[in-house]
């Protein structure tokens, strides 16, 4: 994964609440064994109309997405940040996003900031215009013109993100825990084991 | 005397493997469920770092997102090749994958395939109190026997591959009431729906909703399932509801559920994990059972919700900008004008099934509506596809699949099918579906489709009509 730290340049103004994972990445798009590629069908549906932001001139490969409430809403696939990732997208700005969808951005180098609707309001205004930069180590988004807005996020995603890491070889240091969790799970709850069908 | 505890709060501890400073939780993973869309990377990025799967016994595999729902079989029984190449790549890199990682697999021709979220609780291999985690959002469904189960990633998928376990944060809770009974014709599907009307499709983001109240406890399993399914629906990733004797009573004997010393010890265990007496959630909705009408939905967002005697709303009537903005896209996306009447929406496809609606009872409600009836001229396609080979065989036996095929609708092989548009069975553009599957996106149906979620009964209902139609006025 790579590590992010500051992502600065032009941010997508798309604004919309509920964008959910079909939008993002339609289902056909899923019929794949690989990660890559998928950018392509990126926001397919909304890229049907010649003069759709994502391919103008002004926003094409902005690493930068501004959204409304409830951003990734619906399916688990993590396809959708493959894709964004895939399209250049490094930070997605929204008020809020679907519990699944800002898992699967983490941990693809993919950092969901969550900022209030007014500052959204103020980053879209800018972003006709202007690029907006992010500073995950700070945790602020500002813009040229001297706005400056902090946001909150959860310090074990933080580090994974400016670390790049891979949670699995995080997770085996644990192996001990878990050796011994299923260990007591065997004399505690023994009719855990699924019976041979 | 420990503090008062939920549903939700029990499980969680029970699963804690280690805690970090941060409050990152390792949580154990009791159950897990692959099928072949988001696992096929998780396996090469096992592959690639020579690692294998942990736990393989508490591992199942079963194809049901891309198979296609007609017949499987050449008349010698053999497997019939899948048309779609990326389709059929897929499929078979799980057929591939599951033997060579040690994992159960139920093969798509074996009686017992279906839709993984059919086929967890159908085999007793989830249970309740349990974690079950599945690269599938409706995975929330399990939570209607009383398991804490929940949509996962395919980077999240190969960490439980590897190490039976996920890093997360601990959920805040809702409790989500339904109390009194529902009136004639209301069913499952219209209390969920009714729900994610009131709390909205982010009403319960950061939040496990546990749904308690008399009409949630008056609910079969198949019924529980149905509103759990739908959770994610309103940004839950999973919903809860308490196991008791209706639960106990549908997973016992099932095959891989706990049997003689081990049963008995499975519930009293089972039993102590309802919410305490004087526990509090961080969230509470309660809603009168009577005021839920048979639903549906109007726009492209599962929140979109109004009873079927309502009309299409104004977009102007909402409160919020984005909404009234929202609202407006999805009406025009639609093609529907508001005032109409929702019963004046002609409708042109009918899809019944789903991981939401595609068990026996589902089959026998929907059944109910069209026997004795003809399809409408004006619906051009209709297909009913059970949830799993058991539910097509049971439904066979009582002969359903006849009083749906007299009525003029096809009835169809276990699989996901028309509910997100990976397999053949789509919506063409322009053109409407009653549906009882989970979500009305654009495009969910097909490039295009209209989708109109409602109970199975009300999509029978509008197969005959053709039109949304209150199913009240077709029952005897």
């Amino acid at each position: 994964m790579t590590p992010i730290e500051k992502v600065e340049g032009r941010a997508i103004p798309l604004g919309l609440k509920n964008v959910d994972t079909d939008v993002i990445i339609p289902a056909h798009w899923l019929k794949t064994t690989s990660r890559e590629g998928m950018g392509k069908g990126a926001f397919e549906t909304l890229r049907a109309d010649p003069d759709n932001l994502f391919d103008s001139p002004e926003y094409k490969g902005a690493p930068i997405l501004i959204a409304g409430d409830n951003f990734g809403c619906g399916s688990s696939r993590e396809h959708a940040a493959w894709a964004l990732g895939d399209l250049g997208i490094r930070v997605v700005i929204a008020p809020s996003y679907s519990d699944i969808f800002s898992g699967n951005a983490v941990k693809n180098g993919i950092l969901p900031v969550v900022l209030p609707q007014a500052a959204i309001d103020r980053l879209m205004e800018v972003a006709r215009t202007d690029p907006v930069h992010v500073d995950l180590d700070t945790q602020t988004v500002t813009t040229p013109f001297q706005d400056r807005f902090a946001f909150e996020i959860d310090p074990f995603r933080k580090m994974c993100l400016i670390e790049g890491l891979d949670e699995i070889s995080l997770t085996e240091k644990s192996d001990a825990a878990i050796a011994a969790y299923e260990r007591q799970l065997d004399t505690d709850r023994p009719w855990l084991r699924p019976a041979a069908a | 005397m420990t503090r008062p505890r939920t549903l939700y709060e029990k499980i969680w501890d029970a699963h804690v493997v280690e805690q970090r400073p941060d409050g990152t939780c390792l949580i154990f993973i009791d159950r897990h469920l692959v099928h072949e869309v988001t696992s096929p990377q998780a396996f090469a990025g096992l592959r690639a770092s020579g690692r294998t799967v942990r736990r393989p016994d508490l591992t199942l595999a079963v194809p049901d997102h891309n198979l296609p729902t007609t017949v499987r079989k050449d008349a010698a029984g053999n497997k019939l090749p899948i048309a779609d190449a990326e389709s059929a790549a897929q499929l078979a890199a799980l057929e591939k994958n599951a033997p060579e990682f040690g994992i159960r697999y139920i093969d798509a021709v074996a009686p017992e395939q279906g839709i993984v979220h059919v086929v967890g609780p159908e085999q007793g291999f989830s249970l309740p109190g349990t974690t079950i985690v599945c690269g599938d959002s409706h995975t929330a469904c399990h939570g209607g026997i009383g398991a804490l189960a929940f949509g996962i990633g395919t980077s999240e998928v190969e960490h439980v591959l590897a190490t039976q376990t996920l890093l997360l944060q601990p959920a805040k809770t809702m409790e989500v009431r339904v109390e009194g009974e529902v009136g004639p014709g209301v069913t499952a599907k219209d209390i969920i729906l009714h729900i994610t009307g009131t709390i909205g499709a982010a009403g319960g983001t950061g939040h496990v909703i546990e749904y308690t109240g008399s009409a949630i406890r008056a609910l079969s399993i198949e019924g529980r399932l149905t509103v759990s399914n739908m959770a994610i629906e309103g940004g839950a990733r999973a919903g809860l509801i308490a196991p008791d004797e209706t639960t106990f009573a549908y997973l016992k004997g099932r095959p891989y559920a706990p049997r003689g010393a081990d049963w008995d010890a499975a519930v009293a265990y089972w039993k102590s994990l309802a919410t305490d007496p004087g526990a509090t959630y961080d969230k509470v909705v309660v809603i009168d059972a009577a005021e839920i009408a048979p639903s549906v939905t109007w726009g492209t967002s599962p929140e979109d919700v109004v009873p079927i005697t309502g009309v299409v709303p104004d977009p102007a009537s909402f409160a919020d900008p984005s909404k009234q903005a929202a609202a407006a896209k999805s009406l025009a996306y639609m093609g529907l004008e508001p005032g109409t009447r929702m019963q004046d929406v002609a409708i042109e496809n009918i899809f019944i099934g789903s991981c939401t609606n595609s068990r026996i009872e589902d089959m026998r409600a929907a059944a109910a509506i069209v026997k004795g009836r003809r399809k409408a001229d004006n619906v051009k396609w209709a297909i009913v596809v059970p949830g799993s080979g058991l539910v097509k065989a049971q439904a066979e036996a009582e002969g359903l699949d006849r009083i749906f095929t007299d009525a003029g609708l096809e009835w169809r092989e276990p699989g996901c099918s028309a509910c997100l548009a990976m397999n053949p069975d789509k919506v063409p553009a322009g053109e409407r579906c009653a549906s009882t599957s989970n979500r009305n996106f654009v495009g969910r149906q097909g490039p295009g489709s209209r989708t109109h979620l409602v109970s199975p009964a009300m999509a029978a209902a509008a197969a005959v009509t053709g039109r949304l139609t209150d199913v009240r006025e077709l029952m005897a």
